[in-house]
């Protein structure tokens, strides 16, 4: 069930724990543009809503969730810029 | 309808495209808030609803009426307030310990100061940004900050008073644009 992180290469490294709604999607929007079509958004957040909001939002903007997980308190997304 | 177009000399594309535009299908879903509160706790869910949804590609317009109106007035809008005393939702100042603060103790002169600054306190400990520090998200993110001109002439409020981002308008253009929108709120 587990796959390696490193499947996915993160383009770009979002850290956004410690910080609640709406900053995680309201950051993740503006570094997301800076990226090409298909290269992937890695996003540390530790708010639990975003467990619920980063795949809303990846699906708004027609980005793809490639994995989610969570561990010890931190929620990661790999998201693919559509 | 194909010889409508004909005589029109529109392809469909065309049409369907001049159809689009005029109905404002182009697709950008929209959100039209009303804020009509002033108080600290008040003014915080309609910013944080418009920033998000202009993070999901969304258009958006809050229209500021009535006490709302001082979360654009360059006096007012970094030192709104939460009043404890009649709202039994207020946590108490000692929060954590086991103790029962009458609400009627929100009455006492200074109450109101201690509440907002605890409020406060808690959110910066929590990363929330300020009041104006998400006016500012909002503007930048083209979120359009409209201040109701009404209001404006009953509480002598004048275009002077109001931060240079708020856009001052009627509730008849705000109907028209929220007319258009996906998703209305009243707050």
């Amino acid at each position: 069930m587990v796959q390696q992180t490193s499947q996915f290469n993160a383009d770009h490294v979002l850290d956004v724990k410690n910080q609640l709604c709406p900053l995680p999607v309201i950051k993740a929007s503006e570094v997301i543009q800076a990226l090409a079509s298909g290269q992937v958004l890695h996003i540390l957040a530790t708010d639990p809503g975003s467990k619920a909001d980063i795949p809303a939002w990846a699906e708004a903007l027609g980005h793809k969730l490639l994995k989610q997980e969570a561990a010890n308190g931190v929620f990661e997304y790999w998201v693919q810029k559509g | 309808m194909t010889e409508t177009l004909e005589k029109l000399g529109l392809s469909l594309a065309e049409f369907q495209k001049l159809h689009a535009e005029a109905h404002n299908e182009t697709g950008k879903k929209r959100l039209a808030i009303v804020a009509s509160k002033g108080s600290l706790d008040m003014v915080y869910p309609p910013l944080i609803l418009a920033t998000t949804a202009t993070a999901l590609g969304w258009e958006c317009g809050i229209f500021f009426t009535f006490y709302g109106l001082d979360a654009l007035n360059k006096k007012k809008y970094k030192g709104l307030k939460v009043a404890p005393l009649g709202n039994p939702a207020m946590p108490s100042p000692l929060k954590g310990l086991p103790v029962y603060v009458p609400n009627l103790v929100g009455a006492i002169p200074g109450m109101t100061f201690i509440a907002t600054a605890l409020m406060k306190r808690w959110m910066r400990k929590a990363n929330v940004p300020s009041i104006e520090q998400f006016v500012e998200m909002a503007h930048q993110k083209g979120v359009k900050l409209i201040a109701c001109s009404t209001t404006m002439g009953v509480m002598g409020i004048k275009k002077e008073d109001l931060l240079p981002e708020a856009d001052i308008q009627g509730a008849a253009a705000f109907l028209h644009f929220a007319s258009k929108a996906t998703v209305t709120l009243f707050i």
